[in-house]
């Protein structure tokens, strides 16, 4: 168990140090100064050798490198350029509203697939089975910020009972700043609650046939009981899977879903920060969330040795 | 077969009475559908037996005759579209209740499964659950049907452990299905069966799965607990070595329907219907199949399959591949006929050697 950890562990910094590397490449590699870009047609050569030299460009390129894993390692992306502060202090003021959004869109995806697809898997076949498979594909091809709008057209803008816009002013209350993540939350939640209902279908399909379940049902237990304790967790390993991926997915919707809701997020500091040519803030974004992407697998991983006494990587 | 229609008058609460005195199991012209494309097919159609108190009946059959679906029909485990169309299934529970279990709800089963009928199941490589321990496992049907603190649990299941002869059983209590060999899995499968305390276990090819030895100490195993405990168990196999191991009556099945019935030593020393015969004849023999130069006899092979439960043909199901065949024998169904005491045949042909 131990091994299996630690390897895992070193697995992901292996991972981690091949990412860095091909951000600080992708970095330089594209065409033109950065310096020059970031600076616009209208700089002088003196501001764009200044920023070079701030930005340490001037150096040789394994010194470059030597310097960005140095302070990576003590937790320094760099300094924004525009912000005028370092990178980590501006995604950790970004981090809330990301944070929860996405922990909220999981929660919502699980809340309906999970009952859905358990349901219309025991039931299969069945009117509820048909209709909610329709609806599954129909959501599946929505995109999250059409439906986005259109929450907040309907919730928003007509009944009034969630705010449209923003996360709040800077001194509103927590209950405050998560009312305004109700519709994006949901937006996001009901577009990927579709993939994990459908493999949780097929998932519980496959074992509500299988042996141990009709052992179950022999033992006089309630079917509540036979589905949920002897079928889902059988059932339960590539639901899992399903989750971690779209929890990844779900980081890089919320970059659209909070430009659409105005949530002052990691994905809105992105988007500004493309735009703006911010080149330390998109290398420190990309890292994060890439960070974050090797995080959950690593936690669906330890999920498995937990869920299945048969899984020794 | 005296026994197999007693008279029954439906009593209040849906119980019934009038089942003879020491008999645990009346089935009566039980018959089982499933629908299909094709047709209804009738994967039970028309079986009456009797399973008398602390006896084993044997149900014998080849694959499709419809053994393991009678076995779940009276456990209730029918997978929906099939349903249990017609017929009784009288069962007295140890408090002398009779019920009729083909009129049972699933909520009303859950107190028969369990406490009253246990089954085993012919895979057990594949009838535990693999993410459950062993002894949770055996451990949960106790807990479903009676109050007991945890420490009082886990000495019962050691208990049951013992009873089935796992060796180690204070360490392999904790084990998984997947640490364990196909012969201590069904073991774990029997004390399972036996938790509460069953007055019939249900025994569904027990031993098909698993080797040959191992075969013969769980056969060894369940005469064993059969003796001791005083159940009553019916047996569904195809293999009639087994037949003659454990059996007391046999009832034999083609193609939905009971074609004999009889006991034990009546069945294998005057076998009646041709279905019956050529089965014993296709059983292998080493005295007889093999002499000392090494010479082989052929083997008896019956020709052709039980055909699909949709297409039988009009008259007798057997008369396709019956060496006996008449014309009559196409024309109608059969009855069943007593040619001895307690013994039943569903052949027209009195006249075979």
């Amino acid at each position: 168990m131990t091994r299996v950890v630690v390897r895992r562990l070193l697995e992901m910094a292996l991972v981690m140090a091949i990412v860095v590397t091909i951000v600080f490449v992708i970095v330089r590699i594209a065409p033109g100064d950065p310096a020059a870009m970031m600076l616009g047609p209208d700089a002088t050569a003196k501001d764009v050798a200044d920023l070079r030299a701030r930005l340490g460009l001037d150096q040789s390129l394994p010194a470059q490198y030597g310097r960005y894993v140095w302070g990576l390692l003590h937790g320094d992306l760099g300094q924004s350029i525009f912000l005028a502060r370092p990178v980590t202090q501006a995604l950790w003021e970004r981090a809330e509203p990301t944070f929860f959004l996405t922990l909220f869109s999981i929660l919502i995806a699980c809340g309906i697939a999970l009952p859905v697809g358990i349901l219309s898997a025991y039931r299969h076949g069945s009117v509820f089975d048909q209709i909610t498979s329709t609806v599954a594909m129909f959501a599946a091809s929505i995109p999250s910020f059409w439906l986005g709008l259109v929450l907040m057209q309907l919730f928003a803008v007509k009944l009034g009972w969630f705010q449209p816009s923003g996360y709040g002013g800077p001194g509103a209350s927590l209950g405050e700043r998560l009312n305004h993540l109700v519709l994006p939350a949901c937006a996001l939640g009901i577009v990927s609650s579709a993939l994990i209902a459908r493999f949780t279908r097929a998932s519980m399909l496959d074992v509500l046939g299988d042996d141990y379940v009709r052992t179950a049902r022999a033992k006089g237990m309630s079917e509540i009981r036979v589905v949920l304790l002897h079928a889902f967790k059988n059932a339960l390993i590539p639901i899992l899977t399903v989750i971690g991926l779209t929890a990844a997915l779900l980081i890089s919707g919320a970059i659209v879903t909070e430009t659409v809701f105005g949530l002052p997020g990691v994905g809105s500091l992105v988007v500004s920060a493309v735009l703006r040519r911010d080149y330390p803030v998109i290398q420190g974004t990309l890292l994060v969330v890439a960070g974050l992407y090797v995080l959950i697998n690593f936690i669906i991983d330890m999920l498995y040795l937990v869920v299945d006494p048969r899984v020794r990587y | 077969m005296s026994a197999a229609a007693p008279a029954t008058m439906p009593t209040s609460g849906g119980e019934i009475d009038g089942l003879a005195e020491g008999v645990v199991l009346a089935v009566t012209d039980l018959e089982t559908h499933f629908p299909s494309r094709r047709g209804v097919a009738k994967a039970v159609d028309g079986v009456t037996f009797t399973l008398p108190r602390g006896r084993t009946v044997a149900v014998v059959g080849e694959s499709g005759s419809g053994k393991s679906v009678t076995s779940l029909s009276i456990m209730g485990l029918i997978a929906p579209p099939g349903h249990v169309a017609g017929g009784r299934i009288l069962h007295r529970d140890r408090k002398g209740v009779v019920r009729d279990l083909a009129k049972l709800s699933n909520a009303g089963f859950r107190h028969i499964r369990g406490p009253e009928i246990a089954m085993i199941f012919q895979e057990p490589m594949t009838s535990l659950n693999p993410l459950m321990r062993v002894g949770d496992q055996i451990g949960e049907m106790i807990a479903l049907h009676e109050r007991i603190s945890r420490r009082a649990l886990r000495a019962r299941v050691i208990e049951l452990l013992q009873l089935v002869e796992i060796p180690e059983p204070e360490t392999r209590i904790d084990a998984y299905p997947h640490q364990m060999s196909g012969g201590m899995r069904q073991r774990v499968m029997i004390a399972m069966a036996l938790a509460c305390r069953p007055n019939l276990l249900i025994a569904d090819e027990p031993t098909t799965a698993l080797d040959v030895t191992i075969q013969a100490q769980i056969l060894a195993l369940l005469r064993r607990l059969q003796a001791d405990l005083g159940m009553s168990v019916l047996f569904i196999t195809h293999n009639l070595g087994v037949v003659a191991e454990i059996a007391h009556e046999v009832v034999v099945m083609y193609a939905g329907r009971v074609v004999e019935q009889a006991p034990v030593g009546d069945l294998f020393a005057r076998p009646s219907h041709p279905y019956t015969r050529a089965l014993l004849a296709s059983t292998p023999n080493i005295a007889r199949d093999i002499d000392a130069e090494g010479r082989r006899r052929p083997l008896a092979a019956i020709p052709g399959a039980v055909p699909p439960i949709t297409a039988l043909p009009p008259g007798c199901a057997f008369a396709p591949r019956c060496a006996h065949v008449l014309d009559a024998c196409r024309e109608g169904r059969p009855g069943l006929v007593a040619i001895a005491p307690d013994h039943v045949t569903r052949c027209i042909r009195r006249d075979l050697p």
